[in-house]
């Protein structure tokens, strides 16, 4: 295992002009107006990626995960600090934006690869499995401002992954093209872990980190909160949005219910596969509040199995401590342990009032012949 | 990327590799040396640039050699026809300089804005930035070669010979042109990132600069005499571009003294001598050319550290 990107405390600061004197005129006749702020984008970031990891990296909006993506691919200058890179690194930046609209499709991908840092050796050899992949075999001569913006997009994701760069760089570009277009992208992304390569892969969505990554780093407003297993991460992301959510609340709701802990009758959290279960979570509220409530069950490997909430009729929370009881009729699931997560949230299921990541786990054991998740109870015979 | 086990060699190999950095300055070396790994982009981008500028156009490529042309048609007219400037075989001296004017010319005009018009590319791409500005230098010396081939098809034609005891001046005389239009056009395109005025500047300088340069008229005949009275050769020779010029002159030109096409008195027999080219001897042209040379070396390497400076702000501006 080698390490392929070594940052080191790397920071990023912007200037932020509020009046733009970009002309010549103004700049003579205001040379000292328009106040800039500086703006700390990033702070402090260390972390290494290894071959053979998929590491994610979280955080919402503005939280600095696009501006420190920029900075590994070298599109952007940190202000301080050092990243050390190892071996070819394709960046899926922005899918595209290299293309030249009056060039054929054949041109761009040569110029595209060009950019990437490729040889045209190097592309003439992937040419054929490039223009299989986009599936625009007969546009390949045309120009590309002819293109559809799928096409365009195509073209251009299928020239980053052919390209056989040692990292990948992926920042929120799975979001184009149509499902089917999407699947073979996760499926390319899925060969390239199997091969050993590195992926760094920015996006705001938990599910598809859950879905991809092995670990996870957090940003939040440019400094680094979590580095490590996606699932840890990811709890540690989850509070941590709740927590700032709470400075931004005004009518206090959010730090007025809590959720204390989650019981069973029993006391134990084994269960047989097929059996059913019952739980007990304990809730304090300090006002009289009517929402809905969540449970999510996930698997170790973060895999979400059965997302669930109160089916219309709303959970009346009183003053004081409260119990609502969950009834699992039957829990098919096979051998493993699952996290449960509960919740709850208001009535349009918009806002979420009150959450416990991992507040429970049970360990399920099965003794039957099938494998996977879930007991489906097949029966197979000839007829 | 199915054959997985060539893929694993050369992964194995990474252990062994070194590592590149990105930090907030590189040195001058660095940038030098990224440039010069990222060679074969500016060959893509100079072949895209000169292949997008002429798509669409029903004559394409031939335009790159009508238009330099037609110009030379027209100063022709108004120079040797209407004003009567006397220079014999006055198209031999006008394309000698205009082919090193449309050089330098055509690379300042394209490369000022050029990181302004890709900010797209800019912001989401990652190489060497000053390779747009370089790529516009580079198809400016596609064009200059294609020029540069024309106007040899014409001295074929009209069967005026060149001094082909001058010919090794010329790659000395072109490289300093290249360095020097390379510097300015690095130099232009950072600044016009912060000062958007250049675009429209730029284009008033270089006409100010190309009647500054001796294409249209004869330094010998029109300048140095004025100049000399008061000892200020010297002053015009601070254009870099009056050298290259006098080489490129006095290697296609040849004669350094002619007579007149005009004669002393009007329709009189007399055509006096002018003094069309300095008469310095091939050393000083050899010396004058290489120390340029050097020079201008010097103030590319100058544009790439001011350029690298510039560039770290480019983002909170594009």
């Amino acid at each position: 295992m080698a390490t392929v990107i070594k940052v080191e405390g790397i920071a990023k600061t912007f200037k932020i002009h509020h009046e733009r004197h970009q002309s010549l005129k103004e700049r003579l006749l205001h040379p000292r107006s328009g106040s800039t702020e500086v703006f700390d984008a990033l702070s402090d970031i260390n972390f290494t990626v290894d071959t053979n990891e998929t590491v994610g990296l979280v955080g919402h909006n503005g939280s600095g995960k696009s501006t420190l993506l920029k900075c590994i691919c070298g599109v952007l200058q940190p202000t301080s600090g050092q990243i050390h890179i190892r071996g070819s690194l394709a960046a899926l930046l922005e899918l595209g934006a290299g293309f030249q609209p009056e060039l054929s499709g054949r041109d761009n991908v040569y110029l595209y690869g060009a950019m990437l840092g490729f040889s045209k050796k190097m592309v003439d050899g992937i040419f054929d499995s490039v223009v299989d992949f986009s599936e625009i075999e007969q546009f390949i001569d045309t120009q590309v401002k002819f293109y559809s913006s799928g096409m365009y997009v195509r073209l251009a994701f299928a020239v980053a992954v052919n390209v056989d760069p040692d990292i990948l760089v992926v920042d929120e570009v799975l979001a184009v093209g149509d499902e089917r277009f999407q699947a073979k992208c996760i499926d390319r992304i899925r060969t390239f872990q199997d091969e050993g390569r590195s992926i760094l892969f920015v996006t705001h969505n938990a599910d598809q980190v859950r879905a991809i990554c092995d670990r996870a780093i957090v940003l939040d407003g440019g400094h680094m909160i979590a580095d490590g297993p996606t699932h840890e991460s990811l709890r540690t992301f989850r509070e941590h949005l709740m927590g700032t959510a709470q400075e931004h609340d005004r009518s206090g709701l959010l730090a007025s219910i809590s959720i204390d802990s989650i019981t069973t009758p029993s006391g134990s959290f084994d269960v047989r596969s097929g059996a059913g279960m019952h739980f007990d979570v304990n809730i304090t509220s300090q006002n009289a509040y009517s929402g809905n409530f969540i449970m999510e069950i996930f698997t170790r490997k973060g895999l979400l199995v059965s997302r669930s909430d109160a089916k219309g009729s709303p959970v009346n929370l009183t003053p004081g401590r409260n119990c609502v009881g969950i009834d699992l009729a039957q829990i098919p699931l096979l051998d493993g342990i699952y996290d449960i997560n509960v919740g709850v949230v208001d009535p349009h299921g918009n806002t979420v009032i009150a959450w416990r990541e991992q507040a429970a786990s049970i360990q399920v054991t099965y003794d039957g012949r099938e494998g996977g998740l879930v007991e489906l109870g097949a029966t197979v015979n000839q007829q | 990327m199915s054959d997985g086990s060539s893929a694993r060699v050369e992964r194995r190999s990474l252990e062994d590799a070194s590592f590149r950095v990105v930090s907030a300055r590189d040195s001058l070396v660095t940038r030098l040396r990224n440039l010069w790994n990222r060679r074969e982009l500016l060959s893509s981008l100079i072949r895209s640039d000169i292949r997008i500028k002429y798509k669409n156009s029903a004559l394409g490529i031939v335009w790159s050699m009508l238009t330099p042309t037609l110009f030379l048609a027209i100063y022709w007219l108004v120079f040797a026809k209407f004003l009567k400037n006397g220079i014999p075989n006055f198209v031999v001296y006008l394309f000698a300089g205009m082919i090193v004017w449309n050089m330098f010319n055509t690379s300042l005009s394209t490369a000022t804005g050029v990181i302004v018009v890709r900010s797209g590319l800019v912001k989401k791409v990652s190489f060497p930035r000053e390779i747009l500005a370089l790529a516009n230098v580079g198809s400016a010396t596609f064009y200059f070669f294609i020029q540069l081939l024309v106007f040899g098809l014409y001295m074929l034609i009209v069967q005026h010979s060149p001094d082909y005891a001058y010919f090794w001046l010329l790659p000395i005389a072109f490289l300093a042109l290249y360095f020097f239009t390379a510097a300015l056009a690095v130099v232009m395109s950072a600044i016009t990132v912060y000062m958007r005025d250049m675009e429209h500047f730029i284009l008033i300088i270089l006409q100010l600069w190309f009647f500054m340069s001796p294409v249209v008229y004869s330094y010998e005949h029109s300048i140095a005499p004025q100049l000399h009275a008061h000892g200020l050769a010297w002053l015009y020779f601070l254009n870099p571009i009056t050298l290259i010029m006098l080489t490129f002159q006095r290697t296609f030109y040849v004669s350094t003294v002619v007579h007149s096409t005009v004669p002393t008195v009007a329709g009189g027999h007399a055509f006096p001598l002018i003094k069309v080219l300095p008469s310095w001897p091939m050393s000083t042209y050899f010396y004058l050319d290489v120390s340029l040379l050097g020079i201008m070396v010097v103030l590319f390497l100058f544009a790439e550290v001011v350029f690298g400076r510039l560039q770290g702000n480019f983002e909170s501006e594009l």
